[in-house]
């Protein structure tokens, strides 16, 4: 890489071998970056290394790439994508004057859409190192990015949901089950999301059908979502399954996305793929797009760079396949990557943060694993935080309990409480169809009916009573065992 | 003015919660207002305890041992060996959790233990099997499930096709997957089996996991290894476990391979068999 980076205090030079490094020095402290040894070696040299960080001039980040050009796709995409118009109002900024113009009141939501096309994942990775818990939100919920397939996300004072409801063996009463739990508790607008327990073209299909004849039959103004590989989803699409977006994992470098099994040329047919199929109906955002810190070192394919810069690289893959929904699944990989509660709130803020800035419909998963030290708390903290900094979408689940992924993310119930608190509304054609479906009285308000919605009770009805079993006796054991 | 009703406990309850019959997800919890009613709160706050407790207990070397002397007392194929006692690089469990390149080496000590116990062993024909139990994430898993598992699969084994001779079993604390490969190396076995500690879930904090590794050697990655995961009764059960173990086995042991090119074909059918995407939502 180039030039090496100095900074003198005191009569003491600090000296970084390149803005690779300079960068990894100047991330607040996480395990991924230790496990990966390019962690600041102190305190102090962190402190010093953000000061050094503040004076880099933006314009380095055009001419100094952190992976070179030649090895790595994606920053040939970064590179040749980069509007040097939307870049103008900031061209004259270094790192440090970034913030500061970001946080001024001459930086509105229009001039932040303005400059979006001039700013690499780079520069926003750069100025979120030296920004505060505080000015990530402040910033972001300035940032305003709306996207549309059956409904419509990111509008202002909307917090939208996928409803996530995975079941370990892909049984389909038992996604239902979990389905219906999350409608009649107002989730689900952002997309209808399955992982499925069986990775394959079939399996995929059968939940896609399955899926789509829930939304058609209950006119629910969601999409739906299996997140399976890329290139199954194509296949399902060339059988004729009825899908609505198509998901992929991206990572930052083009290493990452190679163990991912896909490449830009991929999601590209798969975008296009979908787009054939004109199945949205207030919009044409068909991608969906999981992220996270620590994906491109556990790929082996990090370039020495720390990973929270990695995944803000994922972004310009994001970018360019105009998604409907991204979403960082910010504490799912692990204690190895994000040790804490504390590590995992900073990097979802910062990751909402760079997205936004970069364009992004971004969304989180607010999680956490039983072997990581975090608990309910530190996701109150994050959810509440991500909410009032204007994230795009939160994920939803029964109880908070993925029985299928063994972790845990926000449930309905939490959804609820931030719209609550916050004011929030769901997508409007979404709260539209609640009232209607009577499941809520005042979906604004975040007001359930009391009374089991009709369209539902005789879904219910239509079952076998239900006597025990050992899922509910299991539930009774735990209550008094 | 308060206006209630009488009896009025604060709590909505949801009458879809019979649908727990199809599902072991948290449905139908009702609320308080839209939170979680308390006693829901609790149960997810023991839950989350218990799966806390199965990440950070240690291994309860003494107690395992035991069982496994009074095992191969019964099971006239385990090696009538004491267990090796082995630890891997990762000296705690903080350090464990955050360096899981630590966790995939053997300490020194324990090197040096195997390569003395391989001195001793004046035999030159390599076993067919070592079995290892490692903590991983939940030393839980290995109390509930390592034991029980290993007697199926050694009554099993003794009534199969081949002849099996087995190694001293090891236990390891602080062992993550590919420290299988390091010990089945030092003690020249044609085959490793991990038994390990899975990341504990919320419903599931005692999930055991399997691992079969052919002609172990330091340094493989997981593209070489079998996995067999989820043992537990209310999971995969210890007798089905067995079986679908000594199926790779023997199939390792005949193809003289394992990994993505070893197939688990012990069920040709498919996991659930029920209409193409049928469901009650849609009845």
């Amino acid at each position: 890489m180039h030039k090496a980076y100095r900074y003198s205090l005191g009569g003491k030079t600090w000296e970084f071998r390149n803005l690779g490094e300079l960068m990894a020095r100047a991330t607040p402290a996480r395990s991924g970056d230790r496990l990966a040894g390019v962690i600041a070696r102190s305190a102090e040299e962190r402190a010093i290394a953000q000061m050094a960080l503040a004076e880099v001039p933006l314009k380095n980040f055009l001419n100094e790439a952190l992976v070179p050009y030649e090895l790595d796709e994606i920053t040939r995409l970064i590179i040749d994508d980069h509007d040097p118009i939307a870049f103008a109002p900031i061209s004259h900024l270094t790192v440090g004057d970034f913030r500061n113009w970001l946080l001024s009141d001459h930086a509105t939501s229009d001039v932040l859409a303005f400059i979006r096309a001039g700013v690499t994942p780079e520069m926003a990775a750069a100025v979120s190192k030296i920004m505060r818990n505080q000015d990530l939100i402040l910033v972001a919920q300035k940032c305003r990015v709306i996207t549309a397939f059956r409904s419509t996300i990111g509008l202002a004072k909307r917090l939208s949901t996928r409803l996530q409801p995975n079941h370990p063996t892909d049984d389909m009463n038992g996604i239902a089950a979990s389905m219906l739990d999350g409608l009649l508790y107002g989730s689900g607008d952002a997309v209808i999301g399955i992982n499925p327990a069986t990775d394959n073209v079939a399996q995929a299909t059968r939940l896609m059908k399955m899926m789509d004849e829930v939304i058609r039959k209950y006119e629910i103004p969601t999409q739906s979502c299996v997140l399976t590989h890329v290139t199954n989803t194509l296949e399902c699409i060339e059988q004729g399954a009825p899908v609505d977006l198509v998901f992929q994992s991206i990572g930052g470098t083009e290493a990452t996305n190679s163990s991912f099994g896909f490449n830009l040329a991929t999601l590209a047919e798969a975008e296009q793929a979908a787009l054939s199929l004109k199945r949205g109906t207030v919009g044409n955002n068909v991608m969906y797009f999981e992220t996270g810190q620590g994906s491109a070192l556990s790929a082996n394919a990090h370039h020495g760079l720390d990973q929270q810069t990695c995944e803000a690289r994922a972004y310009a893959v994001a970018r360019k396949f105009n998604p409907l929904l991204v979403n960082t699944v910010v504490g799912f990989i692990g204690p190895e990557y994000l040790f804490d509660g504390k590590e995992i709130i900073r990097a979802g803020l910062e990751d909402h943060f760079c997205a936004k800035l970069l364009g992004l419909p971004m969304g989180c998963d607010v999680c956490y694993t039983n072997h990581a030290e975090a608990d309910q708390n530190d996701m109150d903290n994050l959810l509440t935080l991500l909410a009032t900094a204007g994230c795009s979408f939160v994920m939803g689940i029964p109880g908070s309990d993925d029985i299928m992924l063994n972790y845990q993310t926000t449930s309905f119930h939490d959804a609820l409480y931030a719209r609550r608190v916050l004011g929030l509304s769901p997508s409007p054609e979404f709260e539209a169809w609640l009232e209607n479906m009577q499941i809520m009285t005042n979906a604004a308000g975040a007001r359930l009916n009391d009374h089991l919605p009709p369209a539902f009770s005789s879904s219910l009805q239509a079952l076998p009573a239900v006597n025990s079993s050992s899922e509910s006796d299991t539930a009774e054991g735990r209550r008094h065992g | 003015m308060v206006n209630q009703p009488e009896d009025w406990n604060g709590v909505v309850d949801n009458p879809w919660r019979r649908l727990r019959s199809y599902t072991a997800a948290r449905i139908g919890l009702g609320r308080s207002g839209v939170s979680l009613p308390t006693r829901e709160l609790l149960e997810f706050q023991l839950a989350h305890a218990r799966a806390r407790d199965a990440v950070h207990t240690p291994l309860d070397l003494d107690g395992i041992t035991l069982q496994l002397e009074q095992l191969a007392a019964d099971q006239p194929l385990l090696n009538p060996a004491l267990p090796l006692h082995l630890h891997s690089e990762a000296v705690d469990r903080m350090t464990y959790l955050q360096r899981p390149d630590l966790g995939r080496r053997l300490s020194e000590a324990s090197r040096v233990l195997l390569q003395q116990e391989q001195e001793q062993d004046n035999v030159s024909e390599p076993y067919d099997l070592a079995l290892v139990i490692a903590d991983g994430l939940s030393a839980t898993a290995i109390a509930h499930n390592a034991v029980l598992f290993i007697r199926e699969l050694a009554s099993a084994m003794a009534s199969s096709e081949h002849r099996w001779r087995l190694a001293p079993i090891s236990l390891v604390q602080q062992g993550r997957v590919a420290i299988g490969d390091d010990i089945g190396e030092l003690l020249n076995a044609r085959t490793v089996l991990v038994l390990i500690g899975e990341r504990p879930g919320l419903s599931s904090p005692d999930s055991l996991g399997l691992y079969l590794t052919w002609n172990p050697h330091r340094g493989l990655t997981d593209a070489w290894r079998n996995c067999i995961s989820n043992v537990r009764p209310e999971g995969l059960n210890h007798p089905e476990a067995a079986r679908k173990a000594l199926y790779l086995l023997s199939e390792a042991r005949r193809l003289q391979l394992s990994g993505v090119n070893l197939k688990d074909r012990s069920d040709d059918t498919p996991l659930e068999q029920q209409h193409e995407s049928g469901s009650f939502l849609l009845g």
